[in-house]
């Protein structure tokens, strides 16, 4: 015989979560991927906002080797470390971000822009 | 069989329907083509089915009498003759059918000419009624007819190329126009995605840094319509934005009224690109 309400599972705990967008905390926790256009053909792809515990360092030279491109880190003052890559890497990085043999993030929190 | 062959002629020849019976062949065979659905209407509303059945008993001129055997067939009240009729029927639907549409059933529904006209004893088919049907109510109605596929529409944006490097969107107010929103909020959006800058050219025009194709534009307005223009509760793009409290911004939709909040547009970090950045120190 269980006792429902001495289970630790909160059947609440997705709905808060997934409401209220006007949250702020909420809102602030997606990963920008964006492409900016250099010259000509040329493309820039930067994601912001990855979560503090990856190591960013990390994270590109495993994502430079697989997208074969080059990328580095630069630090913003208001949006902390950005990886930024060469070319249009939009898709790959998302799947990479998604990926169980990625950083396996929910697809959700992450938003990608530009055409 | 007579009523056979008479029927088959009817398929190639038919004679106007008003005057059937006296109908001479010569005049048969001139107005044939403009003619056919004519008779028929005529054979299924007229009582002529006396004069037919005589004729087609008689064993009339095939040519001439075509018509009013059929008519004679589906007035009469035999139900074999019915029957063969019917069959007829439709294998004169089948070939001659399409002939009459394209020959007879032409037209114009908006000036009431050809098969429209307000007098035209034709029988007008069911395709063309149901065509008309949807043209006056897209026309007098456009909003019914748009609520089944939910069909929003725009006009695609206008991109011309700028020198080598900028992009203009040419249509941009008109489209703003349309979806009900600032020019200056839309513009926003678009640099923030392209992760561009521009400006606004004398003949209200957007002027955007890069080269654009038509279908990166388009891209990026379908984002901004789903996420700033269509209502999330009914999906109607009929709504309002308006800044709200806390610098917030909601959009209220005008067909259920529901109010929902939207993001502010960020641009977020924006990488160097181009010259390069001034050395520190
Ligand atoms: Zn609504």
């Amino acid at each position: 015989m269980s006792i429902e309400n001495l289970k630790t599972f909160d059947p609440f705990a997705d709905a808060a979560a997934d409401d209220d967008p006007g949250s702020s905390s909420k809102q602030e926790d997606y990963i920008h991927i964006r492409i900016q256009q250099r010259n000509g053909r040329k493309t820039l792809t930067t994601i912001q906002g990855l979560p503090s515990k990856f190591d960013r360092k990390k994270i590109l030279t495993v994502v430079r080797k697989k997208f074969a491109c080059n990328g580095t880190v630069v630090i913003d003052a208001n949006m902390g470390e950005v990886i930024q890559l060469q070319g249009d890497q939009r898709k790959y990085m998302q799947e990479f971000l998604c990926d169980k043999k990625g950083l396996e993030l929910d697809p959700k929190t992450i938003k990608v822009h530009g055409f | 069989m007579a009523s056979a062959e008479e029927t088959k002629d009817t398929a190639t020849s038919h004679s106007l329907a008003p005057t059937d019976d006296e109908a001479p062949p010569a005049d048969d065979a001139v107005l044939d083509l403009g003619k056919k659905k004519k008779k028929k209407v005529k054979k299924t509303e007229d009582g002529e089915g006396a004069d037919g059945e005589a004729a087609a008993d008689g064993g009339l001129d095939l040519t001439l009498k075509k018509k009013k055997k059929k008519k004679v067939p589906k007035e009469g009240t035999e139900d074999e003759f019915a029957a063969k009729l019917a069959a007829l029927d439709l294998e004169k639907d089948g070939g001659d059918g399409e002939e009459t549409a394209a020959g007879e059933q032409s037209g114009d529904m908006e000036q009431g000419t050809g098969i429209w006209k307000h007098d035209e004893t034709k029988e007008i088919s069911y395709e063309l009624l149901l065509e008309r049907f949807f043209s006056l109510l897209s026309q007098k109605n456009p909003d019914h007819a748009s609520t089944g596929s939910r069909s929003y529409k725009i006009p695609p944006p206008q991109c011309l190329r700028e020198g080598n490097k900028k992009t203009i969107f040419a249509n941009i107010e008109e489209i703003c126009k349309r979806m009900k929103r600032s020019s200056e909020h839309v513009t926003a959006y678009l640099f923030a995605e392209l992760g561009t800058s521009g400006s606004v050219a004398g003949s209200k025009q957007l002027v955007i840094k890069g080269r654009f194709q038509q279908k990166q534009i388009e891209n990026v307005l379908r984002k901004y319509i789903i996420e700033y223009v269509t209502c999330k509760t009914c999906r109607s793009p009929d709504t309002d934005l308006n800044k709200g409290e806390n610098r917030l911004y909601f959009i209220t939709c005008n067909s259920c009224g529901s109010r929902r909040s939207v993001t502010a547009i960020k641009t977020g970090f924006s990488a160097q690109v181009g010259k390069r950045r001034k050395m520190q120190g």
